[in-house]
């Protein structure tokens, strides 16, 4: 009979680990300027978790996210993909998988909304879904249920982004992001201008990302939103040589 | 969650062309691979060669050395003489047209370069039809009307030639007239260049609609990089001939290597 002890607890599987990253930008423009911006960073993130990057700004936040994205190269380190049936190692992908990665596993909801011009905001929300050949009356109404959620007014719904306010702009962004359901989650600021109303609900989104299994690494500045969707924090400090092997709860990190 | 399928089979494989007109005027030893799906976005600036490659790989001129390898894969040989892969300038002119024809696409920046301006906009819309051994008039009629309403034009004026189109008209025009025989693989060589900005925008949703339909592998070549961000999912840099980078659009974009793309991406005005 097998002791208590023998039986490991049924852990989460980390969905992503950073081993080792490194990230330096050479500025030929500049002489040839060389700017490390993240030395040896490494960390673990469970499904259904979400780790708050903390750390003043200009300390490689969005640096990491970027390069969880894709959107800054590897230079050095290791970021691997864990799924059921194998992994996946980011640093030597080659370009044209990056495109299905970014559409069914890796979602980001960054600060800004970058778009073509002119295109409706519900059409903006609805393209990731449509990317995957989604049903179009069905990813419209998911598009329409999720601004609805977020409170956008329904006469903004069909008009383009650009001439919306910051706080509109951000919504349209955010239920761009969460709509696809992507199991990894990158989230850069997301409340940064919201009342708090609409913080509230971006909060209950992250919750139910966490339920339905999403990893999530995010920034946020505002400290009751942290408090309130991070399952830990990972530090990241001048030293820029932050590890989130040690696993912190929130609570007492921020007490 | 299982590990999702990324590979794509190669449509294009491209191998070590070059075009030279003089010194640094053409394209060298360029070598790259399309996949099947992707929008590869050939960016830089004027004189950097872009054109020209993009001229040999459409079939339009042949190269000094180098092959372009289409590959193709079960069922989609249109004639269906079982060829799997086919070397471009091997195949002789006249083959080489038919593929162009039949299952590539070429959309040039000048829509009078891709319309026949003499001719109704439905028999422009037909005309590959045609080629393709359609002759039945209600049918290619139809098809145009649902083509003219598809990019946007209104089906009502399928008799007029389009010399009466506005700019941004003709365009959408020459992309229905190009995209109607479904082709796998469209050349596009700045195919929002010669527009006013206020049309730019709609074009450019379009074209990212229907490639995302139709499922498009596209080849897509300009100097203008928000263009390139908005419909390209990866890039080639070229100056004076040569490639100097590659990497995913963001990459690129947003964190670029080379000395030459560093000064290219912080060169852009943004409004």
């Amino acid at each position: 009979m097998l002791s208590e002890t023998s039986v490991s607890p049924k852990r989460a599987r980390p969905r992503l680990t950073v081993d080792g990253l490194h990230k330096r930008f050479l500025l030929h423009g500049q002489g040839g300027l060389e700017i490390d911006v993240m030395r040896d960073l490494s960390l673990t993130l469970d499904a259904g978790e979400c780790l708050v990057l903390a750390g003043r700004s200009g300390i490689g936040k969005s640096t990491l996210l970027k390069m969880l994205h894709g959107d800054y190269r590897i230079d050095r380190g290791h970021i691997r993909l864990h799924f059921e049936d194998g992994e996946l190692d980011l640093e030597t992908l080659p370009a044209y998988a990056w495109h299905g990665l970014r559409r069914d596993v890796i979602g980001y909801v960054s600060q800004f909304l970058r778009v073509v011009p002119r295109v409706a905001a519900v059409d903006v929300v609805m393209e990731p879904l449509l990317a995957r050949g989604a049903d179009e009356n069905e990813a419209l109404q998911r598009a329409e249920t999720l601004l609805a959620r977020l409170n956008l007014p329904e006469r903004l719904w069909q008009l383009p982004p650009g001439t919306f306010s910051g706080g509109e702009q951000q919504r349209v962004n955010i239920a761009r992001g969460f709509i696809g359901e992507h199991p990894l989650l990158l989230l850069d600021e997301p409340t940064a201008s919201l009342d708090a109303t609409n913080r509230d609900v971006v909060i209950a989104l992250i919750g139910e990302a966490k339920a339905r299994g999403a990893a999530m690494l995010g920034i946020f500045h505002d400290e009751d939103v942290r408090d309130r969707v991070a399952d830990r924090l990972l530090p990241l400090d001048d030293s820029l040589g932050a590890r989130a092997s040690v696993t912190q709860n929130t609570q007492e990190t921020l007490s | 969650m299982k590990k999702p399928v990324l590979e794509r089979p190669v449509l294009l494989d491209v191998q070590d062309i070059t075009r030279l007109y003089g010194p640094g005027k053409g394209c060298e030893a360029i070598d790259f691979q399309l996949h099947a799906g992707e929008v590869l976005g050939i960016v830089g600036e004027s004189g950097s060669g872009k054109s020209t490659l993009l001229r040999v790989l459409a079939g339009l001129e042949a190269p000094d050395a180098g092959r372009v390898i289409y590959r193709r894969h079960a069922g989609e040989d249109v004639l269906d003489r079982g060829e799997a892969e086919l070397d471009l300038y091997a195949i002789g002119e006249a083959r080489r047209r038919e593929l162009l024809r039949l299952e590539w696409g070429l959309v040039h920046q000048n829509p009078r370069d891709g319309l026949r301006m003499g001719v109704s906009a439905g028999a422009n819309i037909g005309e590959r039809l045609m080629a393709q051994g359609q002759r039945h008039y209600g049918q290619l009629r139809e098809t145009g009307q649902a083509w003219m309403h598809q990019v946007e034009l209104d089906p009502g004026r399928i008799d007029d030639a389009p010399r009466t189109f506005s700019g941004g008209m003709q365009q959408r025009l020459q992309i229905a007239r190009t995209l109607v025989t479904r082709p796998r693989l469209v050349f596009m060589d700045e195919p929002t260049g010669g527009l006013d900005v206020s049309v730019q925008a709609r074009l450019l949703d379009m074209l990212r609609t229907l490639v995302r339909q139709m499922g498009l592998s596209v080849v897509l070549v300009t100097h203008d990089l928000a263009v390139a961000r908005l419909l390209a999912h990866r890039l080639m840099v070229m100056r004076r001939g040569q490639v100097v980078e590659t990497g995913l659009t963001d990459q690129i974009l947003d964190d670029p290597q080379h000395e030459y793309t560093q000064l290219l991406v912080s060169s852009v005005l943004t409004p």
